[in-house]
């Protein structure tokens, strides 16, 4: 009978817990900064120095005119104007064989944090589910100026926990041989960035 | 009660396996090279944080608060876990950790499983119970891969095979996976790169371990770098997930703590190139089915402990090992354990929870002392006292021992100063054991002494007998 195992497990850990009687904490004191300069000029900075490509762009279609690749993913509900000609755009429903196929993927994101150089996707507006941006070798997103947070703490705040959330901070990277830091191990080998000004 | 797989089985005391560590040039030059860039590199990354101090105190005192409340942020995790779709499972030790994942393993007919790097998993031996169960788990971390392939054991907490070269790393890849490879990094990454990829697109059955859980929101948080862990955690149906209780934070506001901590303090970036955040599962995407096993295995045994209970708070990142200077010439693999350097020798032993057993009782007496682990620790850890409120552990623990023995008796021969002429004259016949003036091997119960340490051959004439001679007046 697992069930009743896994309670008596339970109980036992939670009474060993309470027999420990550790006493109770201090309350936390954040002392530490809740907010950051911020800015496109800072974030676009940090990203670029994980050897991420970035660029400062004010007209998305017409940046993405030299996006490179015949097959990228782009998920359902990008902007129709980013879908520009000359790009054999794949949409949902994609199989794992297909997306590993694809050449590069297309995506918004939800927040970017300009202390770090990170993009945030938590699968709403134009970043479909978390596969979309794994598989593809190429990843292009596209980061509006206002959704720049300064600070991780302000990031923090602006996003859902319960949504899945992934945190990229520059192409996959490995440090493991030498500490040696070489990219694109398993996640997309080429992060390009797009702020939109 | 079966054995704590916390350390391995068979392993020498420290300061034996130290000893042969010490003569391994190749080892020593791998690991000063690696330790030495990533101390340099840990300074600079944190020194452009003008609040680290700040973080730090607010990183204590949030685990604090957790390692207080303990018993009600698990249950509440539990209920946001199971509300969310994911199911919860308690383990007391390691075996019956190692059966539950076993049991899931079977449920979904799986034979091979994917892993993201854990420790947890590592601390309970997880892989060798599903091997014996007849699941093969499949290391995809590429330092763990190298250690994996090369059936060796991991030296370090966050790069395992950082007592490895290229020349190494290139041996064990072209033997197990029957490539040819240079040694260059970016060509042995690219042959990771290619043996594991099928494997992700096909394997159905993923376990993790977890570097934060979110009491409030029930959100589970890894932290990596290459991208293997988002192949495990979103691409298979199903996924367990196996972390020690200790590993929460009470609200996700607290996370902002460690995401700012962990990054600069382990691989020495302002962020880890991937961070992936769930909370049950998400219909449509990811895994379907998910599981989450909060393993005790002497936690709360060390939670007892006022002094010790601290060790509870590290957050994995291996700062402590990079600085240490007992790690740097030793290694890792001389602790005996899947916990290394500084952390490991007070989370081990107390893990193992057992100072009449040898191995674990030699580890608090892994350290010179320096502190240089607690000035880093991010969460401000005093490593150095617990070494020694551990230390004092072991020799309550092993009671009228050879040491207290030679100290009754040395406080005999210190009570009269005819009888400490008399053994001064007979210690200098330890000369004869010397060579270069060192003397490694006294017999016993000295030996008990230079089993660790060597000692300086006594001089010729003691100072005694000197001032005697040249300064008595009749």
């Amino acid at each position: 009978m697992p069930e009743v195992a896994g309670t008596a497990a339970r109980e036992e850990i939670l009474r060993r817990i309470r027999d420990a009687r550790v006493p109770a904490a201090a309350p936390v004191v954040r002392g530490y900064h809740r907010e950051g300069p911020g800015g496109v000029e800072l974030f676009a900075e940090r990203v670029a120095d994980y050897r991420a490509v970035v660029r400062v762009v004010t007209d998305v279609p017409e940046a993405l005119s030299s996006l490179r690749g015949k097959d990228v993913v782009a998920p359902d509900d990008v902007p129709d104007e980013w879908l520009v000609d000359g790009v054999g755009w794949l949409r949902e429903p994609l199989s794992i064989g297909e997306l590993d196929r694809a050449d590069g993927v297309l995506t918004g994101c939800a927040v970017a944090i300009a202390d770090t150089g990170t993009i945030v996707l938590d699968g709403g507006v134009a970043q479909g589910r978390r596969a979309l941006t794994l598989l593809p070798d190429y990843h292009v997103c596209v980061v509006r100026a206002d959704q720049i947070a300064g600070s991780v703490p302000e990031a923090l705040a602006r996003l859902q926990p319960t949504r899945p959330l992934t945190f990229i901070s520059g192409p996959s990277a490995t440090s493991d041989i030498e500490l040696n830091r070489v990219e694109g191990v398993h996640g997309p080998r080429v992060l390009e960035v797009l702020i939109v000004t | 009660m079966a054995r704590n797989p916390v350390t391995w089985l068979g392993s020498p005391t420290f300061p034996k396996a130290a000893r042969v560590a010490l003569n391994d040039t190749q080892l020593r030059q791998n690991l000063r090279k690696a330790t030495g860039t990533i101390r340099g590199r840990r300074a600079a990354a944190v020194a452009e944080m003008d609040d680290w101090e700040q973080l730090r105190v607010a990183g204590e005192q949030v685990k604090d608060d957790v390692l207080a409340r303990l018993d009600t942020l698990l249950v509440q995790l539990e209920e946001s876990v199971t509300a969310r779709g994911g199911t919860v499972h308690w383990a007391r030790d390691a075996e019956e950790a190692n059966r539950i994942v076993l049991d899931l393993c079977r449920a979904e007919n799986a034979t091979e499983v994917v892993k993201v790097k854990s420790m947890a998993t590592a601390e309970i031996g997880l892989n060798e119970a599903l091997e014996a169960g007849g699941v093969h788990a499949v290391e995809t971390d590429l330092a763990e891969l190298i250690v994996q392939l090369g059936d060796d054991r991991p030296s370090h907490i966050l790069v395992p095979a950082i007592h490895r070269n290229r020349a190494e790393i290139r041996e064990i890849f072209q033997r197990r996976m029957g490539v040819e490879v240079s040694d260059e990094p970016a060509d042995l990454a690219e042959a990771a790169r290619t043996y594991l990829r099928e494997k992700f697109l096909t394997t159905k059955v993923a376990i993790s371990g977890a570097n934060f859980a979110v009491a409030d929101s029930g959100s589970i948080v890894v932290l990596e770098s290459e991208g293997n862990g988002r192949m495990c955690l979103t691409l298979p149906d199903t996924l367990i997930t196996v972390m020690g209780i200790e590993k929460l934070v009470p609200t996700w506001q607290d996370l902002e703590v460690f995401l700012q901590l962990l990054p600069r303090s382990s691989t020495a970036e302002r962020m880890n190139p991937y961070t992936s955040v769930w909370t049950g599962v998400t219909p449509g995407d990811g895994p379907q089915r998910f599981h989450l096993v909060l393993i005790d295995n002497g936690r709360t045994a060390t939670l007892q402990d006022s002094v010790g209970r601290q060790a509870l708070r590290c957050i994995r990142c291996s700062a402590c090992l990079n600085v240490c200077p007992v790690y740097e010439r030793t290694g890792g693999q001389s602790y005996g354990s899947v916990y290394p350097g500084p952390i490991g020798a007070i989370l081990t032993p107390q893990l193992v929870g057992d100072m009449h057993d040898p191995q674990a009782a030699s580890l608090p007496f892994a350290s010179s002392l320096c502190g240089a682990c607690f000035e880093v620790c991010p969460v401000r850890i005093d490593i150095p006292s617990v070494l020694t409120h551990l230390r004092a552990e072991v020799v309550e623990a092993k009671g009228r021992t050879a040491e207290s023995v030679a100290m009754a008796a040395a406080a005999w021969v210190f009570g009269s100063a005819s009888r400490y002429e008399k053994a001064q004259k007979a210690g200098a016949l330890a000369r004869f054991l010397a060579r270069d003036g060192r003397i490694t091997s006294l017999p016993w119960p000295g030996s008990k002494w230079t089993s660790s340490r060597d000692v300086p051959a006594p001089p010729a004439q003691s100072f005694r007998a000197w001032w005697k001679e040249n300064r008595c007046q009749k």
